[in-house]
């Protein structure tokens, strides 16, 4: 069997053609949806719909109380996995070896950021809503989302702490610090930038996340005044708005507010990333 | 001594992570595990009745659901994605590089209910007037999921591209190899495991997705016979009948998780074995192990 044979360079030609053309239609693909929902929900943001309350579920006023809980939930989430995370990756890099027990940390971390976000919602509903009776709250949110961004405040951990020179380290331990001195005054503050990171791109994830939550922080519009109360979120209230059709122009207003919010903190973190990785590698 | 103390309460906090997950693996099957045993796991996984108000829990129409949308989210996905990286790793310089690939990292933000609703908006409609049928379907749900992995499949295959060291493509070069043929017959292959890694992590995402895929495939309870078919996946199942369940209804929603589950855990378990593999053959080609 015999196959025409091409002229190698008109195949190159083709080739390079065909590649492109599959990176542009990625790119426009991604900004078209960004910009769709830009020109779409700009025009409804002004301050009385950021700063308004909802009326009417939603159908008009503004988005104010699912701002806050926006950032509250979040900011739940890492006061639990900033220190889980981040004690693991101290752990993993600084007193540990590779070995059995750290192939198992590492599974685990590996798996919990495989698992889908509406079994983490189904967990922490029946956890902590139904069994440990904390209801449908900013707690119980916080706590579920906490699970969900451990494995990536503990790869961003791992990974800025793993940067820091080795010499910074000897250098410390020659000034007469111990193991312990030679990580909080020395490691750590080094390895920040980088940790910072991962608390971002932890909290660009929890903003955008929507399974998990709706399930264990419930969906109330009201302002919450306990940690104990159940809170809507951007993503929540979007979700509901465009689902239920209660109001496309408030859905259109909320998800550009919801998108530029995310992207602000992802560039954020890129940034850093990009910065600290400057820094440390010369 | 203060040493020992600091290391032992670190290793207890490290313990975390797989407590989170034993934590997790209890409590879904917990709930769900006693529905399982009183419908039969046999009449659980192959009825094709879901009827909670009569009691009868059957969830094949979920699973092809979610298998058929996981393969459609692959075909649209895979081919594309892996060819964007190409182009970005192979084809173009460092410089516009380091614009482009942030940029479609940037973009994985997105929250999933944007995408959903961006499918409702615009795809959906577009489906119904120019192939019939509802729009609301598995082509819908295949093409916003495909779209949703590119980010990953994007990021991991081009820097698994990108640690292909440049002595293999010189190599090839060398030989009279155009820079396709290079592309093709030696740096694809050197970086098959990497790429492989991101597509089943990509597969990961699409069986996982919940709210976009609700928003836009329609949700009826039928095993598709067509792409224009409304369907209902594992995931979407337990979102849309969570509020309101009781008793075995809730627990069949649970029963439903635990499926969900094990096929999640199955690719995970592969995608830790060939990112191992890729480090073993890496390392023993010479490469830069990352």
């Amino acid at each position: 069997m015999k196959f025409p044979r091409r002229n190698p360079v008109t195949t190159q030609r083709l080739a390079d053609t065909y590649f492109s053309i599959m990176a542009v239609l990625v790119l426009f693909i991604l900004l078209f949806i960004l910009g769709f929902i830009l020109v779409k929900g700009l025009p409804v943001l002004n301050s009385k719909f950021i700063f308004g309350l909802p009326r009417e579920m939603g159908e008009a006023g503004g988005i104010f109380p699912t701002i806050v809980g926006t950032f509250l939930l979040p900011l739940v989430a890492l006061v639990f996995a900033v220190p889980l995370g981040v004690g693991t990756a101290i752990y993993l890099t600084e007193y540990t070896r590779e070995n059995r027990l750290t192939a198992i940390i590492r599974f685990g971390a590996e798996c919990l950021a495989g698992i889908p976000s509406i079994i983490f919602g189904l967990f922490g509903f029946v956890l902590f809503v139904v069994v440990l009776k904390m209801g449908w709250s900013l707690l119980s949110g916080g706590l579920t989302l906490a699970v969900m961004i451990l494995p990536t405040i503990i790869r961003t951990s791992e990974e800025s702490i793993k940067a820091v020179p080795r010499h910074y380290r000897e250098v410390a331990f020659s000034l007469g610090a111990n193991k312990w001195q030679g990580i909080t005054r020395v490691v750590l503050p080094s390895a920040l930038p980088g940790i910072f990171t991962g608390v971002m791109l932890a909290l660009g994830r929890s903003i955008g996340e929507t399974a998990a939550v709706i399930f264990t922080a419930g969906s109330s519009l009201k302002m919450p005044a306990s940690i104990l109360d159940s809170v809507r979120t951007m993503s929540v209230h979007f979700y509901i708005l465009a689902r239920e059709g209660i109001s496309l122009k408030n859905a259109y207003g909320t998800a550009a507010l919801l998108v530029i919010i995310i992207l602000v903190i992802n560039t954020i973190a890129y940034y850093t990333m990009h910065k600290f990785l400057e820094k440390t590698h010369g | 001594m203060k040493r020992n103390v600091a290391g032992k309460v670190l290793l207890l906090i490290a313990l975390s992570s797989i407590a989170s997950l034993a934590a997790i693996t209890f409590f879904i099957f917990k709930e769900g595990l006693p529905l399982i045993f009183k419908v039969g796991l046999v009449k659980f996984l192959t009825g094709r009745e879901w009827s909670p108000s009569s009691g009868e829990f059957g969830i094949l129409p979920m699973i092809f659901s979610s298998v058929w949308i996981t393969l459609g989210a692959l075909v649209i996905g895979v081919p594309t994605g892996i060819s964007c990286a190409v182009f970005l790793a192979e084809i173009i310089g460092d410089k516009t590089r380091k614009i482009l690939k942030p940029a479609i990292e940037l973009l994985a933000g997105i929250p999933s209910v944007v995408y959903g609703f961006i499918g409702v908006v615009i795809l959906v409609p577009f489906i119904r007037e120019t192939f019939g049928g509802p729009g609301f379907s598995l082509l819908a749900g295949s093409i916003i999921l495909g779209i949703m992995i590119l980010p990953t499949i994007i990021s991991i295959s081009t820097d698994s591209l990108k640690a292909v060291p440049n002595s293999f493509r010189e190599a090839a070069i060398s030989m009279g190899a155009t820079r396709w043929q290079t592309t093709i017959f030696v740096t694809l292959r050197a970086a098959r495991t990497g790429i492989l890694a991101s597509v089943i992590l990509g597969m990961g995402r699409a069986i996982g997705e919940t709210m976009a895929v609700i928003m836009v495939a329609g949700n009826a309870l039928n095993i598709p016979h067509s792409p224009l078919d409304p369907i209902r996946p594992l995931t979407s199942n337990i979102a849309l009948e969570m509020g309101y369940a009781t008793g075995d209804h809730q627990k069949a929603l649970f029963a439903t998780g635990i499926v969900l589950f094990v096929f999640i855990m199955i690719l995970n378990v592969t995608a830790t074995g060939v990112s191992r593999l890729g480090l073993k053959t890496e390392s023993l080609s010479g490469g830069r192990v990352k």
